[in-house]
């Protein structure tokens, strides 16, 4: 996963609530089986949600991103370039495949949201730290985020979150295994070995 | 110190914690389907590895399939290319696959119980938000994407944050015309579709542990719809008389321990959840949604709202959006809306007692003119059980197509697929802008509503019949 620091854009602003994944990547073309090139099908049916070329921020509604688990919404979303998305609330799905796709999902109160929307379609860049957890715009100062430390952490390293629990969780893992396998022996009655 | 239901099957299953709040959470089971997985075995490929645990892997084709035809190879070369690599990959990695023309097919969330591989007490995931299902039998399961389908079979585990806790009670006895799918969109319709964000619901109440299974899976199969990734319902005499004798239930020794020890699995009585919620029965009607969102919700009595109404100028776009989307206008009676396709079917309400709701409102009547209407059971097995009581000959009988299972209309991958412009009665879960189809217009409602609907070509109170 490329690591996310300090992001500098011009920000995309979809203010409409409730736009779900079906909206983001409609389901006729969830039968693509690669999870590249998909940003040509973002917002296919809605011609009226365009992230304008160059827009690596999002500024969205509440609950951006509910409704089903695909992965293709943030994936497609990735391909055109966005690398963060601010809203004052995210489907939690949607919100959990951000972070894994190296996408940071910002939740701000309503206030905040709308001075962010104000200012991207005022054309102003926003800058976006997450290491020092502030979005910076550039007339009219800045405002603090918090997000999850470990996901920051993951974010902030590019992490490869299977190797990092395979090296550091694998004893842990056996041992829960073992306890479960005593405990609740009809959990791994069809066990081979 | 006494503690949820949720807390008990969180508290089984850590593996280990981060100190900033996440959680090393160990996961039992995984259902797979076409759609979620392909980027997952391929992620794994990439980095030379296998499935931690094969055996706790089981893997379906649904979302993409037809629903005729099923003795012809799939038309569309995409999707029997998404089929064809699902079971390719699962072969290549000893896990078990059930074939499209096998017995066992059908959607993953009406399956997984079926065939005894959803357990109470258990961790289940699925990449599919619908996954919430399974809470109906005390398991703690909720949906994922497709890169933790990845993470958990490379490591049987995912980096999860505790949710709250929120308790949906139930009172009150229902009238006999009031389904669990009413009881869930009125609770959404109460909250809103962000209103259990971050939560997990557990439902209680005499109208719950009077319900059947069929009936639990349809309550915690729309938590998603709530914003809830997880709703639970506590195993009892119920849940344990549906899974005893299932083929991968445990039995004998296994099974008696089994049961013993899920008779723990509950809220203690002075459990405090972070948030409650109480829905009286009594008074509700079958319901239908009006709009683009499953909050946009009217009992079958009601008439579209007026967003002129709205004080607040962002819920009056959001109506006024809904109703332009929808073409419909203010005032009008719900049992005025004309409707020209139903759909019987889903995750949601594609069981057995679903489709028995809906020939049971059929009788002598017909599909009015016009109508075109589809019965799609959720699983092989409801579709051969549903043969056996004769419930096909009703339908069929009545002028709807009965076809082969999958998931269909409800999320319109197939080729089953709404025009521009059309009008459905859906047993599904969603009526979000397009989802049928493009362009396509959704209401969401019970089994019962959705076959009265078909037959009046129009929306129907069944409790006036």
């Amino acid at each position: 996963m490329e690591p996310f620091r300090t992001l500098t854009s011009a920000a995309a602003s979809l203010p409409q609530t409730d736009i779900d994944t079906d909206i983001i990547f409609p389901a006729r073309f969830l039968v693509i089986t690669e999870k590249r090139g998909l940003g040509r099908y973002a917002f296919h049916d809605r011609p009226d949600l365009t992230i304008a070329p160059g827009a690596a921020i999002l500024i969205a509604g509440d609950n951006f991103g509910s409704g089903s688990s695909r992965e293709q919404a943030p994936w497609a979303l990735a391909d055109l370039g966005i690398r963060a998305i601010v809203a004052t609330g995210f489907g939690e799905i949607f919100q959990s495949n951000c972070f894994k796709n190296g996408i940071l999902p910002i939740v701000l109160p309503a206030a905040e949201v709308a001075r962010l929307h104000a200012a991207a379609q005022d054309g102003e860049p926003t800058t976006i730290d997450l290491r020092t957890q502030r979005i910076g715009l550039s007339h009219t100062g800045a405002i603090s985020f918090a997000v999850d430390p470990a996901r920051r952490e993951a974010l902030l390293e590019g992490l490869d979150e299977i190797a990092r629990i395979r090296t550091r969780f694998a004893p842990a893992i056996a041992a829960f295994e073992t306890a479960q396998r005593r405990a609740s022996p009809w959990l791994w009655s069809n066990e081979i070995g | 110190m006494a503690g949820t239901l949720y807390d008990r099957l969180w508290d089984a299953h850590v593996v280990a914690t981060d100190g900033d709040g996440q959680t090393l959470l160990y996961i039992d089971r995984q259902l797979l389907h076409e759609v979620s997985s392909p980027q997952a075995f391929a992620g794994l490929r990439a980095q030379g590895l296998r499935p931690h645990r094969p055996a706790t892997q089981l893997a379906v084709a649904d979302h993409a399939v037809p629903t005729h035809h099923r003795d012809r190879p799939i038309a569309d070369r995409q999707a029997r290319d998404q089929v064809a690599l699902l079971e390719a990959n699962c072969a290549a990695t000893g896990i078990e696959y059930l074939a499209l023309d096998g017995a066992g097919q059908g959607i993953v969330h009406v399956i997984g119980p079926e065939q005894g591989f959803t357990l109470p007490g258990i961790t289940l995931v699925c990449g599919d938000s619908h996954s919430a299902t399974h809470g109906a039998f005390g398991a703690l399961a909720f949906g994922i994407g497709a890169s933790e389908c990845e993470t958990v079979l490379a490591t049987q585990t995912l980096w999860q944050t505790r949710a709250k806790t929120m308790r949906v009670t139930f009172t009150g006895a229902a009238g006999e015309t009031v389904t669990a799918k009413d009881m869930i969109l009125a609770l959404i319709c109460r909250i809103g579709t962000g209103g259990a964000t971050g939560h997990a619901i557990e439902y209680v109440g005499d109208a719950v542990r009077a319900m059947s299974m069929e009936a639990r899976m349809t309550l915690c199969n729309m938590s998603i719809e709530a914003g809830s990734r997880t709703g639970l319902i506590a195993p009892d005499d119920t849940t344990f008389a549906y899974l005893e004798g299932r083929p991968r239930c445990p039995s004998g020794a296994h099974w008696d321990a089994a049961v013993a020890a899920w008779r723990g699995l509950a809220s203690d009585a002075d459990a405090i959840f972070d948030r409650e919620v109480t829905i009286d029965l009594a008074l509700l009607a079958p319901q239908v949604s009006f709009g683009t969102s499953p909050d946009q919700v009217l009992p079958i009595d009601g008439r579209v709202p007026d967003p002129a109404a709205c004080v607040d100028p962002a819920a009056r776009a959001k109506l006024e959006r809904a109703l332009d989307y929808m073409a419909l206008t203010p005032g009008t009676a719900m049992t005025d809306i004309a409707i020209d396709h139903v759909f019987i079917g889903s995750c949601t309400n594609g069981r057995i007692e679903d489709l028995r709701a809906a020939a049971g409102i059929i009788g002598t009547g017909h599909v009015a003119p016009g109508v075109t209407a589809l019965v799609v059971p959720g699983s092989g097995a409801v579709k051969q059980q549903a043969e056996a009581e004769g419930l096909d000959r009703i339908f069929v009988g009545a002028g709807f197509q009965w076809r082969e299972a999958g998931c269909s209309l409800c999320v319109a991958m197939n080729d089953d697929r709404l025009p521009d412009g059309a009008r459905c009665a859906s047993t599904s879960n969603r009526n979000f802008e397009g989802r049928q189809g493009k362009g396509a217009h959704t209401h969401l409602v019970s089994p019962a509503m959705a076959a009265a609907a078909a037959l009046a070509g129009r929306f129907v109170d069944i409790r006036e019949r």
